[in-house]
């Protein structure tokens, strides 16, 4: 290849970039980013601005907004079901992540072998993923069902049995993506490294542990931050498996927000649930990049 | 009602959110001015949407049609949350003219916001209206003694459903007292049988159970005075009773031990009650066509019906009757063309609108309906029902329709504490007398 020629690729989509054209020739116009920055502008910013707005306000859905001042946030904070659906929240995330964690991080070194089958059966674990939430909740749904399920039970109906359902099916549809970040994670561990550690008469226990995991060290951080703001998310499961309950013992801060706004029309608490959740989610991400090192990731494998 | 089941039934989630975002963009003016012009007319899209579609097409084809110079369009919602959509509509400039409601408190809002036409007068001024609808049913989706919805569905008294062939077997008779009921489980438990199929994680059959004990016991007067908004009606001895009365149900095993995991909406509960796993099941009159959509051999031979058992002691008389009277169309009082609404509703007195309500299985509650009955698929059922709704003294709106919408939630999730053991019958009644 020329080197004018690799140039153009750089050029994002050759948008005129000469060869030689200067030190920018690898950065497009930032124009580019306009279609990204209105959309999120449209679906994100602006509803949020206005959720935002709507947490000071008493608004049924009917007429307009009247303003409330600070009335639905005393109300927040006083909520005794806003602290019952933190502990719920904070534990789901908790439990969810341990779960997922442990499960895709032995799947995804396992299913880093270059065996066939190991090939073709990771194709499968990874169906789960391409369905939709609802779906997936459906379908468990049935399958716990107490007369005529699977798993006969009475396990929607107990608080324990209500959230670990939420924990497993979640798990169920996230794992095999999760699988998949430490398949990709341990398939870039340098082959050498373990043939210097049989050589140096490591099982592979020891493999594992000593070469395996610290490893995956990065990959289990990027894995560890999606599934923790993802779990913040979770709304289908628990609305369909439990519609937080028995009670309200498995209503998690979405699902409160939702029985707010549509289901008691008190859309101002609502959206000071929702600015709350969104502040909260914010808060906690900005908090792992910083802990975890994650924003300033660097290759492992530099100068090998 | 399949309607009233299904309403509970999945949200999606993403598209309310997103709808409640573009209606906080516009909530100004409705659709003003006054008349000639289309008018849209919005209900609940289940399988019983087909004879508001008949009436539509005759409405339309009507001299009434003409002389208003109204046509009326049907927008069907589908499936779930309806009430939910309904407010989302009514907050925008896109409202409905004519809606499909379930009276009462589903109302309510909107009459507080003035988006209701009150039609106490035209009925009062117009013999077709006045006389066309069983009294109870008119006067039980009324608020502050106004009308604002024409009947426009079939009656949804609550009835207790038992298996005519379990009893049989078990040499039992169904119930009219309670201690009759009471030595029925005692007798089915042995047998091995769960006394009642109960969709408990649905909610609103467990609140079927409190909504007749309360009126058993304390009579309709007790829920009458929560209604019309005296939150310390709740104090009433009564509500304490039931509760209590519930709990030992449940101790004493009458739901079995899954019913709290047992939905009525995914057909679980039916599906129990037909397979013989429950002998009876406190249920809507709608158990009757979902019994006879997915097992008709069962809603043919053995399905058994009658009135909830009298509360020994209790106040309340053996003909009450609670549930859902039916839905009811309401008028938005922003309409364009207010005299073609009206005259839309008018059709919902007709013969052939009742004829349409019959052949679907619905008990119609017009007052011409009795003489028509004999056509209904099954006549035994559809007079039973028809005559529980006629002779009823009193007939009590389903405490989730009749309750200030902001309450209701809170009044469903304290019930289901209660009959998942999260609470005791004092703290319950504590919590909902703090509803407000």
């Amino acid at each position: 290849m020329s080197p004018s020629v690799t140039t153009r690729t750089k050029g994002g989509a050759g948008a005129g970039v000469r060869a030689g054209a200067g030190v920018r020739a690898g950065r497009p116009n930032a124009a580019w980013a306009l279609p990204a920055v209105l959309f999120f502008g449209f679906f994100a910013v602006v509803p949020m601005a206005l959720a935002f707005y709507l947490s000071f306000t008493k608004w049924n859905g009917l007429g307009d907004p009247q303003p409330a001042g600070l009335a639905n946030w005393r109300k927040l904070l006083d909520d005794p079901r806003l602290t019952q659906s933190l502990t719920v929240t904070v534990l789901l995330t908790v439990v969810s992540w341990v779960f997922q964690t442990v499960v895709s991080l032995l799947l995804g070194v396992w299913a880093a072998g270059r065996q066939r089958n190991r090939a073709i059966l990771s194709a499968v674990f990874f169906v789960p993923f391409l369905l939709s939430s609802t779906a997936i909740s459906l379908l468990f749904y049935a399958l716990l069902d107490p007369n005529f399920g699977l798993v006969r039970g009475d396990t929607l109906g107990s608080t324990s049995g209500a959230f670990l359902a939420i924990v497993f099916v979640g798990g169920w549809q996230f794992i095999p993506f999760h699988t998949l970040i430490y398949q990709g994670g341990a398939r870039q561990i340098p082959e050498v490294l373990y043939q210097a550690a049989a050589m140096d008469g490591a099982g592979r226990c020891r493999q594992f542990l000593s070469i395996t995991l610290p490893q995956l060290r990065n990959t289990a951080t990027t894995s560890g931050v999606l599934m923790i703001v993802g779990s913040l998310t979770y709304f289908e499961t628990v609305l369909i498996l439990t519609q937080g309950g028995p009670g309200t013992d498995t209503a998690i801060l979405p699902y409160l927000m939702y029985e707010a706004g549509f289901k008691n029309y008190d859309f101002g608490y609502a959206s000071a649930v929702a600015s709350f959740l969104v502040v909260a989610a914010t808060a906690l991400s900005l908090l792992l990049v910083r802990l975890t090192g994650f924003g300033a990731m660097r290759s492992t494998r530099e100068g090998m | 009602m399949e309607s009233y089941s299904r309403r509970w039934f999945l949200g999606a989630g993403a598209t309310l959110v997103s709808a409640a975002g573009l209606t906080a963009c516009g909530s100004g003016s409705g659709s003003g001015g006054s008349g000639g012009g289309a008018i849209t007319a919005m209900v609940y899209g289940d399988d019983a949407v087909k004879i508001q579609v008949k009436s539509v097409d005759r409405f339309n084809a009507s001299a009434d049609a003409k002389r208003t110079k109204g046509k009326v369009k049907l927008q069907k919602i589908p499936g779930s949350e309806y009430p939910a959509k309904l407010r989302t509509a009514m907050g925008s400039p896109n409202a409905p003219d004519v809606f499909f409601n379930w009276g009462g408190g589903s109302i309510k809002a909107y009459r507080d916001a003035n988006q209701l036409v009150d039609l106490t007068g035209t009925i009062e001024s117009d013999p077709v209206l006045k006389n066309g609808f069983l009294p109870s049913v008119l006067t039980a989706g009324a608020l502050g003694g106004k009308n604002y919805g024409i009947p426009m569905r079939g009656m949804q008294p609550v009835i207790l459903f038992y298996n005519k062939t379990l009893f049989a077997e078990q040499k039992l008779q169904p119930p009219t007292s309670w201690d009759q009921l009471l030595d029925n489980n005692a007798k089915l438990k042995k047998a091995g049988i769960t006394p009642f199929a109960l969709g408990g994680s649905d909610i609103w059959p467990e609140l079927m159970w409190l909504e007749y004990l309360v009126d058993r016991i304390g009579g309709p007067e007790v829920f009458d005075r929560i209604k019309n908004g005296d939150s310390s009606g709740w104090d009433d001895p009564a509500v304490l009773k039931a509760a209590e009365t519930v709990r030992q149900l449940i101790d004493d095993g009458a739901f079995g031990k899954g019913y709290s995991s047992v939905a009525y909406t995914n057909g679980g509960a039916p599906a129990m009650f037909a397979k013989g796993k429950a002998a009876m099941h406190l249920m809507g009159s709608w158990e009757y066509s979902t019994q006879l959509g997915k097992f008709p051999d069962f809603a043919k031979k053995d399905l058994g019906w009658c009135a909830f058992p009298k509360y020994d002691g209790g106040a309340g008389d053996i003909r009450n009757v609670v549930g859902n009277p039916t839905n009811y169309w309401s008028v938005n009082a922003r309409t364009s063309n207010k005299d073609a609404a009206i005259a839309f509703l008018r059709d919902c007195a007709s013969e052939a609108y009742t004829k349409d309500l019959i052949a679907n299985g619905d008990v119609p509650a017009t007052a011409n309906a009795a003489g028509l009955l004999d056509a209904s698929p099954n006549p035994e059922f559809a007079k039973f029902q028809y005559q529980m709704v006629q002779q009823a003294p009193a007939f009590t709106l389903s405490w989730d329709q009749a309750v200030d919408p902001d309450v209701q939630t809170p009044m469903l999730t304290e019930i289901n504490k209660l009959f998942v053991g999260k609470s005791s019958p004092s703290r319950f009644v504590a919590a909902l007398k703090g509803l407000k």
